[in-house]
Order: C-alpha cells, then structure tokens, then sequence
C-alpha cells in the first residue's frame, strides 16, 4: 500500500476511535467505531489479509454494532447526554492510554524484525509452495494458488483452525452454545414468572 | 506506475456501476410497472417519448413508454425536499446515502464478462479480483442495514422507527440463512474466487445445469440436490436482504404508511429507491454468478477464446446481462403475484426452517463429497 493510503486510514481510525469516547451522543460514538473499524480493516487488507479485512467488516461493522446501535436506539438519549462528565473517570482513562502507549511502544522498539521496511520482504510463494510439496502436498487447493501467485489467506486460516487448532476451534463452539442456551433459558424462566402472575 | 491498469480499472468502475447498473436501476422501474401492468391485465405507462408537439408537431412519438425513468427522475429532481422540523438532521441526510452505498459498493467483485482483448492484453471483467468474493459482498451488504436503522431512527417518529427496527432484526435473521446455504457451493468448488468459480462452471457445465465438461459425471449429479436447496434457499434469503415482495415489511404500507422513508421526499426518497433496486440487481447478479454459471453461455466452453478475440468478451458481458436481467424478471414476478407475510411468519420462517435447512444441507454436503470423492 502506498504510504499516504496507510496514513490515511490510521488517521480515520485513530480519529473516529477518539471520536468514539470524544462524543456525547451514544448513537453518533457507536457509528464513530464501525468507521474505526472500517479504517482497521483497510489496514489488514494493506498486509494481504483480505480474509482479516472482511471479517472485522462483516462480524463487527455489520453484526456486533447493528445490534448495538438497535439496542442505543430504544434508550433516552436526551438522559445520556445530560450526564456529567465523571473527572476521576477521564484522568485515570488518559493515564491508562498513556501507560498502554508507553507499553507498546517499549515492546515494538526491541522488535528487530520490524526494522525492515515491508515493501523489501516480498512474499516467497513460490517457495512457500515447494516446501508444501515436500512435505506431502497436505492440500493441494493451497499448493495451486501459491503456485499461481496469490497468496490463499483465507484456506490457510482455514487449515490452521481445522487442522493445528481443531480443539480449540470446538472448545469456542462449545462456549458459545453455552453462553445461547444460557441466554434462552435466562429469557424463558422470566417470560413465566410473567405469564404466572397474570393469571 | 502501471497506467494502462490504472486506466482500465478507472474505466471499469465508472463504466459498470454508472453506465450499467444505474441505468438498469431507471429501466427497473418501467420494468417493474410493465410488469406489473402485464400480471394485472392492464397497458402500463406507454405515454412518454419524444414530445414532438413541443416542435409544432401534430402527435408525439412515444417510444413505448421508454423515456417514462427520464420523466421519473426529473420529477424527483423538481419536488420539494422536505426536511420535518422533529429529525435529527445530521443523521436524517446521512441515512439515504449509507443505504445507496454499500448497495453500489457491492458490485466490486462480481464478474460481468470474462476477458475482453484489448489490443492484444487480456483485461479481467472484474473489478475487484478478490480471493474472497462471496465475504465481501456480504460484509459490504451487511452494512446497508444501518442506512435503514438510521433513517428509521433520525426521522424521530413512530411509523418510520418500527420500520427501521423491522428491517435491522429482519437483515440480521436472514443474513445467517444467506451465508449458510452458500457454504455447500463453496465446498463444492473449493474456491471463493467469484471470477475461477465462473470459469470453472464454464469448463464442467453450471452448478445448476451440469450437462457439459465433466459436468456430465454422476458425482456431479450427486450433488444436485443440496446444490438446489442452496439455490432455494439463498435466493430466497436475498429477497428478504434486499427488502422485496414477499418481505418488505419494513415498508409495509397496510400497517407502517411508508414504513422508514415516511418523512423523506425527492431526491433523499428517490436515493431509497435506488438503493433498494441496485441492491436487487447486484443480488441477481450474485445469484446468477453462483448457480447459473456467471457470463458463461451454456454448452460452449468459452473462456480460452475470449482471450484472444475481441468479439467473445462482449458476448460474454451480454450474456452475463441476459441472464440477471431474466433473474430480475422473476423478483418482479414474485413481487405481483404473492401476498405479504406477517412478520411473525416471517421471522418464524427465518430462524425455525431457512436456518436448519441450510445448516443440514452443510453436512449433506460434506457426506456426499465424502462418499463421491473415495
């Protein structure tokens, strides 16, 4: 990615991610964040990871914030925006973001390998595909792209969930039907407490 | 700096989203009432064309109706903007252009042709080549519930906020029907290239059709039936995504006046309206990309010789336009012909039967490509 595009989209995203805390109206800091995220997701797809990209658009722009901003919408937002600014809230948030700065700017300064500019690291796809034929050509769909140039991000996502980190895989997907049949019964048990009493 | 890639991809983006897919928007909507008429047993506007008595001429010459979107879009123009004292205005002239956007935005990836030579380099009729073609145009579709929710919300009042709250809860349900039944087609081709999907059911005959290539094989034919509960399925989830008869409950006139463009007029109503048709074809598109082979023209393998003819390009890209123009013909068709549901049915129909149907068709899927493929 040329470098003005990369400074671009950090600006939207630092910008509109400041906005976020920075505005008093919940509905205009949560539509702050999905452009946020859209800028991040600009920058995935500036690393060649277009699988990265469209799923921080597609789950968190377009999933996880619709339903926060349903949820926004059915508050009184007059209330929200009468409230007083809590002083001891924003010095000790600042002092929490300076301390995160500080933090990530320590680790990156010892990361020698980000010295490097990205544009002198080419991708070794050809390469990349050699070693996979040597190894037993596990999947031949991921050999043929490599072969052909493009890097296959979203298969080799794929393979690693399904192949390296399968029980992990299962152990979120049990979580998550926890947390369902968690919230259904939670729902349920209420709904007949009120259909109880009315009767 | 490559200039010849940078001109062609500019001439691809504006020739295709504003010399293709918005003038197929104003032919929509004549479409849409030339239909309509024709279901219903009436004529249909007919009237407007070229209005010869203006030069002293004794009749006008009406083109049947053709000139009917041109007199339409002038009188969105000349219409008063209303903007009602009670909205919250930022918001209010926000909400008709996040929902045309992303609506536009969409068509980045879908092939319309497979190559057209130009003077004697093969340029790609895409114009997104993307790896991850059918996310994309997902992601981006995703964010056209908020144009909806926002309008329903800035325009502060009752009817226009129940249609935006509708629409939200109705795009959400679908959307898990939609990109589950697509599941099964991306295993079969192993690919989410939109463009090698094409050309491969260009080779080895269509997903829906596979009478060519090695389309011919039983396994191919094995795999018929959940290939056609996906095609169900998902086109069905794409008339509740794009707000269309039978479920355009957020718009429902019965019950929501205008449902969440109530307080809108002229132009911002008409940006709606062109949001709501752009995303039709782009789904018709989609549709037609996935199961009825794209720009591919049936029995003939095609591809190779497109690359080396200028002639086969062109053809391809009016094959690509038949076939969704047919597609957008059956979303009118559906539109006059089948009552609304009621939203319970609607949700009911949603969550309770699309989503286990196209989550059973997964592993049906993966059983017969198991079973095929030993």
């Amino acid at each position: 990615m040329p470098q003005p595009l990369f400074y671009l989209f950090v600006a939207v995203m630092l910008g509109f991610g400041a906005a976020v805390v920075l505005l008093r109206n919940p509905v205009s800091s949560a539509l702050s964040l999905v452009v946020s995220f859209a800028g991040l997701a600009a920058l995935y797809v500036s690393l060649n990871a277009y699988f990265a990209g469209v799923l921080q658009v597609l789950v968190y722009a377009g999933a996880v914030m619709v339903l926060f901003l349903f949820i926004i919408m059915l508050m009184d937002i007059r209330e929200e925006q009468r409230r007083k600014i809590n002083k001891v809230a924003v010095v000790g948030g600042a002092a929490l973001v300076v301390g995160f700065v500080v933090q990530l700017g320590g680790v990156l300064a010892g990361y020698e390998a980000g010295r490097k500019p990205l544009d002198r690291v080419p991708l070794q796809l050809a390469e990349a595909a050699e070693a996979r034929r040597a190894v037993g050509n596990v999947s031949p769909g991921i050999t043929a792209d490599l072969e052909r140039g493009t890097l296959p991000d979203t298969k080799l996502v794929g393979e690693a969930l399904f192949t390296r980190y399968h029980l992990q895989l299962q152990m979120v997907g049990v979580l998550l039907l926890v947390a369902t049949v968690g919230v259904i019964v939670i729902s349920r048990r209420e709904d007949r407490v009120v259909s109880g009493s009315g009767e | 700096m490559d200039w010849f890639l940078v001109l062609s991809s500019l001439i691809k983006i504006s020739g295709f989203t504003f010399l293709v897919i918005l003038p197929m928007v104003a032919l929509c909507s004549l479409a849409e009432r030339k239909v309509s008429a024709y279901i219903q047993d009436r004529v249909g506007p007919n009237r407007v064309g070229v209005p010869m008595t203006i030069f002293g001429a004794k009749k006008d010459f009406p083109l049947f109706g053709l000139i009917q979107p041109l007199a339409d879009g002038l009188k969105f123009i000349l219409k008063e903007d209303l903007t009602p004292k009670h909205v919250r205005k930022f918001y209010f002239w926000l909400a008709p252009v996040l929902t045309m956007v992303p609506a536009l935005l969409t068509c980045a990836v879908i092939p319309f042709g497979s190559y057209l030579n130009i003077g004697g380099r093969e340029v790609k009729m895409v114009i997104a080549d993307l790896n991850v073609g059918p996310l994309f145009t997902f992601a981006i579709a995703s964010l056209g519930v908020y144009g909806i929710v926002l309008a329903g919300w800035a325009s502060n009042s009752k009817y226009p906020f129940l249609g935006g709250v509708r629409s939200s809860s109705q795009m959400i349900s679908y959307e898990i029907a939609l990109g589950l039944s697509v599941v099964p087609v991306l295993m079969v081709f192993q690919e989410l290239n939109l463009g090698m999907i094409v050309e491969e059911q260009d080779r080895n005959g269509w997903l829906l059709l596979p009478l060519w290539g090695e389309g011919l094989s039983w396994q191919r034919w094995a795999l018929l039936l959940p290939m056609g509960i996906s095609f169900v399925v998902f086109t069905i989830a794409m008339f509740a995504e794009t707000n269309r008869m039978p479920f355009d409950l957020p718009e429902c006139e019965t019950e929501l006046v205008a449902g969440y463009h109530t307080e809108y007029s002229s132009m911002k109503f008409a940006m709606f309206f062109l949001g709501e048709y752009a995303a039709m074809i782009i789904g018709s598109g989609l549709i037609v990309t996935l199961f009825l082979g794209g720009w591919s023209i049936p029995f003939l393998p095609t591809a190779e010789l497109a690359k080396t003819t200028w002639w086969m390009g062109l053809l391809h890209m009016g094959c690509f336009l038949t076939k969704v123009a047919a597609f957008i013909f059956f979303f009118m068709w559906v539109r006059w012909t089948l009552p609304r549901f009621r939203f319970d049915q609607l949700m009911r129909l949603g969550w309770v039967f699309f989503f286990e149907l196209a989550l059973a068709n997964v592993f049906l899927t993966a059983l017969i490509l198991m079973i095929v493929k030993r």
